[in-house]
């Protein structure tokens, strides 16, 4: 086992003698090394290439209802290529509409966005950034990747299935999930769906559960919990949200799980499908249960989870920004207690997602106060981006590109989320495209540019020293950037004049049959970005294996520890002891130094001169 | 095989791209790393400015041009319309300056703050006093919100105010059809109950027939019509999923749950007829959606909704049929109808 070797657990950072070298890893055979790996940076490739791979399953779902969207009454004979019976005569199937609905929420939301963002960055960043060979319990974090993978696998059978995937919606709200006669991917395809978020709530708690132990036990010497990179914090308390709230999907997946298989009625009540009165196999009529409390469980899980979704992104922002303005974070505290309240106030609004759902308005006023109330954390995090930029020396790498994308669209999608908080005026928007347009601008599209601000920054990291090739990079920011407006501000037209969302065809009524011009922009749109996303997939695996070498050990100048590693880390990241830590990652451009690593103490610093340069004042 | 052609074609469009960008990164290290660097920093600051200038031009042009479909800027057609019509100008006041400004200060500052080689940054780490401002304006903006929002919430969701007479009726949500139930001449929705159902024997809702308040009950045909200037509590309820009661010209949502009823007020204060002259549209009509994913027909459970005067309203009711008078001819409820003849005719 690789573990032997290693026994991180038990290390402490003053563990001078330690034998770590970057030659133990003869030990390893092909399957231990890059299979079953332990070491946290193998685990940190797997999740971010599984997830890569999701995306492009994920989006290429978007682009073929798309395609239904844009041109309702054109055919496309690719699509009986491709789907088969699901599109008979070059024609989506309703049903398989929503079913590529459903799966596209369900694979975007929780294995690219959570599992490729947090689980890539958590298990990367984490102790290389706080100065630990690996994380508490490698073991545990390789069962956290082969959760996942167990259930992409489910998720991926489900996609081949006779009666289709899943098809309720990625929120699967009961009845229609439960009863298999509601909707043909109500039956096998939601046991799956069902099989395989279990899988990844566990997947998500061992990983969870290792990120926190690790950031509050394993940091070097030094590095005090106020000294560590922001990243550092918004993935500890990421962790936070998503140890406190995954089980609560798993006790909802686990109820529905009973509804659907054992006759019990915790969410079904009266019901009359199909010509007849819903009954368990003994006869009894099913009565008494309730679909909303259903949606109190999931979304006890499902709003904390857009900041589970968000919070990383925030953090890879604020640190790629500082570190390419060469300009420390502005309001470092003010950053970590503003993710702290996000945290807290996370778990007090899900209700807003149900002020129509026929639970007591009275409740919907109180989930009002602190919906809105978020908005205060979250404009203290843009003034401060936007200050950190102020006077700063700003070099236009492509994370920093991405990065300021980031704030622009978090900037747009955040402010309508304070219209949709707002439970008069959800009663308009309320499954609207307003609503489509501002979870994706605020969390998706957001996230999305964080993680490429990531995967961009920390490349070399990841992949041995190598680098992606910077044009290509420029040329995918601008056009996904510009693209995401595209699709995604013309949805606000749409919600304005009441469209209803996960609407298979608009030419039922009038009130929504008039923005033919706007659907086929916004599907152009959606098709440009989708192609330009393999501007990054052939950038990314092009460089993996012939990307151009990094010739400096910090190639962007930044404090933080991970720079210290060798070019290509072995397991244990270090060679001999790990650094210890002086100061804050943020030092950039103070008393004439434009960098000063966490690793130089003050007596080191004496001995540096400083550089000639004009400060900015 | 065009769909196969197109793709090739973006393929090699990609690989040229490729290639360029490659061809690039080594022209870069021929004129010096340096040099092409600041380059790109000039060439990217220019553009966020560029983004700045035309994005905006771009919202706002076109927010204007597709303006005429917005629904919040028509003349309310609901009373409570009113009162979310002020919300929602409140809201994009507070919002709309906020997006601007933040948005110019993050493309401004990238473009003027872009790499100097010959400067250093401004070392400010924190500053206090700016971080309580930018938490105190918007904690003061939410809270004015909030306390507004909530308080059009709860009247919105309150109960019809004691003085008004409601016209109650009812809609029922199944996969995939709207069905709405008036009360009839007592002005009472008679009980109903999924367990009595018998479309076989004409009973499709499952109204309790020992109940005499049903026996004048009807169900809309073709159109819904409401009268105008009179609260409507619609009583919602769903028989097999979730649905959601949608009326997008009066601001109305609500979901139907299975076992669960609940309920929306409103009162609608445009004719259809008034709304076809002021929108200039002489085939305009309400209409009622569903809101709630509900399955594979979810985007066709339409029904047409009329807003008339109260005298074409009260005729419209006359020529309504309760479910139980086409009863009369089937054979089961024969004696029973007959009884219940009388019992109409006694109470009008």
């Amino acid at each position: 086992m690789a573990s032997t070797d290693i026994n991180v657990g038990t290390h402490t950072h003053d563990d001078h003698h330690h034998d770590h070298h970057d030659d133990h890893h003869e030990e390893l055979n092909f399957f231990t090394k890059y299979v079953f790996s332990q070491d946290h940076k193998i685990i940190a490739r797997q999740f971010l290439v599984t997830g890569v791979l999701w995306a492009v399953i994920g989006v290429a779902f978007s682009v073929l209802f798309r395609l239904q969207l844009g041109w309702p009454d054109e055919s496309f004979p690719i699509l009986e290529t491709l789907l088969g019976g699901w599109a008979e005569g070059g024609k989506l199937d309703p049903e398989f509409y929503y079913a590529l609905v459903t799966m596209h929420g369900t694979i975007m939301v929780f294995f690219v966005l959570t599992a490729g963002l947090s689980g890539t960055f958590s298990n990367l960043l984490i102790p290389l950034q706080i100065g630990a060979r690996d994380m508490a319990s490698p073991f545990m974090n390789m069962l956290s990747y082969w959760f996942f993978f167990i259930a992409g696998v489910i998720m991926l059978i489900s996609l081949f299935i006779q009666t289709g995937p899943a098809s309720g919606g990625w929120t699967a709200y009961p009845p229609l999930s439960a009863l298999p006669t509601a909707s043909s991917g109500s039956g096998l395809g939601m046991t799956l769906w069902l099989a395989s978020m279990s899988m990844f709530v566990v997947s998500s708690l061992l990983g969870g559960l290792n990120y926190v132990a690790t950031i509050l036990n394993m940091r070097t010497k030094g590095m005090t919990m106020m000294r560590l990179p922001l990243t550092i914090w918004a993935f500890f308390f990421t962790a936070v949200l998503g140890v406190l709230s995954f089980p609560v999907l798993l006790s909802a997946c686990i109820l529905l799980i009973f509804d659907r298989h054992m006759g019990t009625s915790f969410y079904l009540s009266d019901i009359w499908i199909q010509g007849e009165l819903l009954t368990n196999s003994a006869g009894e009529i099913i009565e008494g249960g309730s679909p909303i409390l259903y949606q109190h469980l999931f979304w006890f899980l499902g709003h904390p989870e857009v900041y589970i979704v968000i919070l990383p992104a925030m953090g890879i922002v604020s640190h790629v920004m500082a570190t390419n303005a060469k300009k420390p974070v502005f309001g470092y505290h003010a950053m970590v207690y503003s993710i702290m309240a996000i945290t807290v106030l996370g778990f007090l609004v899900w209700a807003h997602h149900m002020f129509l759902s026929g639970m007591n308005p009275f409740a919907g006023s109180v989930f009002t106060l602190f919906t809105l109330l978020i908005a205060v954390p979250s404009a203290v995090k843009v003034f401060n981006w936007i200050t950190t930029l102020w006077k700063g020396n700003i070099n236009f790498t492509p994370a920093m590109m991405f990065s300021i994308g980031f704030v622009s669209l978090f900037i747009s999608g955040g402010l309508t989320g304070i219209v949709l908080g707002n439970p008069a005026l959800d009663i308009g928007y309320h499954d609207t495209y307003y609503v489509i347009a501002h979870f994706h601008i605020v969390m998706a599209m957001a996230a999305g540019f964080g993680m490429f601000a990531g995967i961009y920054h920390w490349f070399p990291k990841l992949f041995n020293g190598r680098m992606m090739n910077a044009n290509m990079a420029y040329l995918h920011f601008w056009v996904t950037f510009i693209g995401s407006y595209c699709i995604f501000w013309p949805m606000h037209y749409l919600g304005e004049a009441g469209v209803p969302r996960r609407y298979f065809s608009f030419s039922e009524f009038d009130f929504a049959n008039g923005f033919a011009d706007l659907n086929i922009f916004i599907s152009v749109a959606a098709i440009v970005v989708f192609f330009a996303q393999f501007l990054f997939i052939i950038n990314f695996f092009y460089s993996i294996f012939a990307g151009k070498k990094m010739e400096k050990l910090n190639p962007w100048g930044s404090n933080s520890l991970e720079w210290t590693t060798p070019i290509v880390p072995g397991h244990g990241n270090w060679v001999g002891k790990i650094p210890e830590v002086f100061r804050w990652p943020y030092d950039f451009s103070k008393d004439g130094h434009e960098i000063t690593p966490q690793t130089t103490s003050e007596k080191d610093l004496e001995d540096i001169p400083a550089v000639k340069r004009i400060p900015t004042r | 095989m065009y769909s196969l052609i197109g793709i090739l074609a973006v393929a090699l469009l990609i690989l040229i791209l490729f290639q360029l960008a490659k061809a690039g990164e080594y022209l870069g290290l021929l004129k010096g790393e340096k040099e092409a660097n600041d380059r790109n920093n000039q060439v990217q600051a220019t553009l966020f400015l560029g983004t700045l200038v035309f994005g905006m031009i771009g919202i706002f042009w076109s927010a204007w041009y597709y303006s005429d479909a917005f629904l919040f800027l028509r003349t309310p057609a609901s009373e409570h319309g009113g009162a979310v019509k002020n919300m929602y100008f409140w809201t994009l006041g507070a919002i709309l300056p906020i997006f601007v400004l933040t948005h110019a200060l993050l493309f401004g500052f990238a473009y003027i703050y872009k790499k100097d080689d010959s400067k250093l940054s401004f070392y400010y780490p924190e500053n206090n006093k700016l971080e309580l401002i930018w938490m105190a304006v918007p904690a003061v903006v939410m809270v004015f919100l909030v306390l507004e929002g909530m308080r059009n919430w709860l009247k919105i969701m309150g109960p019809v105010p004691e003085d008004r007479t409601v016209l109650v009726i009812e809609a029922t949500a199944q996969q995939f059809k709207w069905d709405l139930r008036f009360s009839g001449l007592d002005g009472k929705l008679g009980g109903k109950s999924v367990q009595l159902m018998d479309p076989e024997n004409g009973n499709p809702w499952g109204q309790d027939w020992d109940d005499k308040a049903n026996y004048d009950d009807f169900f809309a045909k073709d159109s819904i019509v409401l009268p105008v200037n009179v609260p409507v509590l619609v009583k919602i309820n769903s028989l097999d999923v979730l649905h959601s009661f949608y009326l997008p010209d009066f601001q109305v949502k609500m979901d139907a749950v299975p076992g669960i009823p609940t309920q929306f007020w409103f009162t609608p204060i445009k004719t259809t007829e008034q709304r076809r002259v002021e929108l200039n549209q002489p085939d305009y009509n309400y209409e009622l959606a569903c809101a709630e994913l509900c399955g594979k027909a979810h985007f066709n459970m339409r029904r047409e909704l009329f807003i008339v005067e109260q005298d074409q309203y009260e005729d419209w009711v006359k020529r309504q049929e309760p479910l139980y008078k086409t009863l009369k001819a089937s054979a089961s409820l024969e004696e029973e109808v007959e009884e219940s003849d009388e019992t109409i005719a006694a109470e009008y």
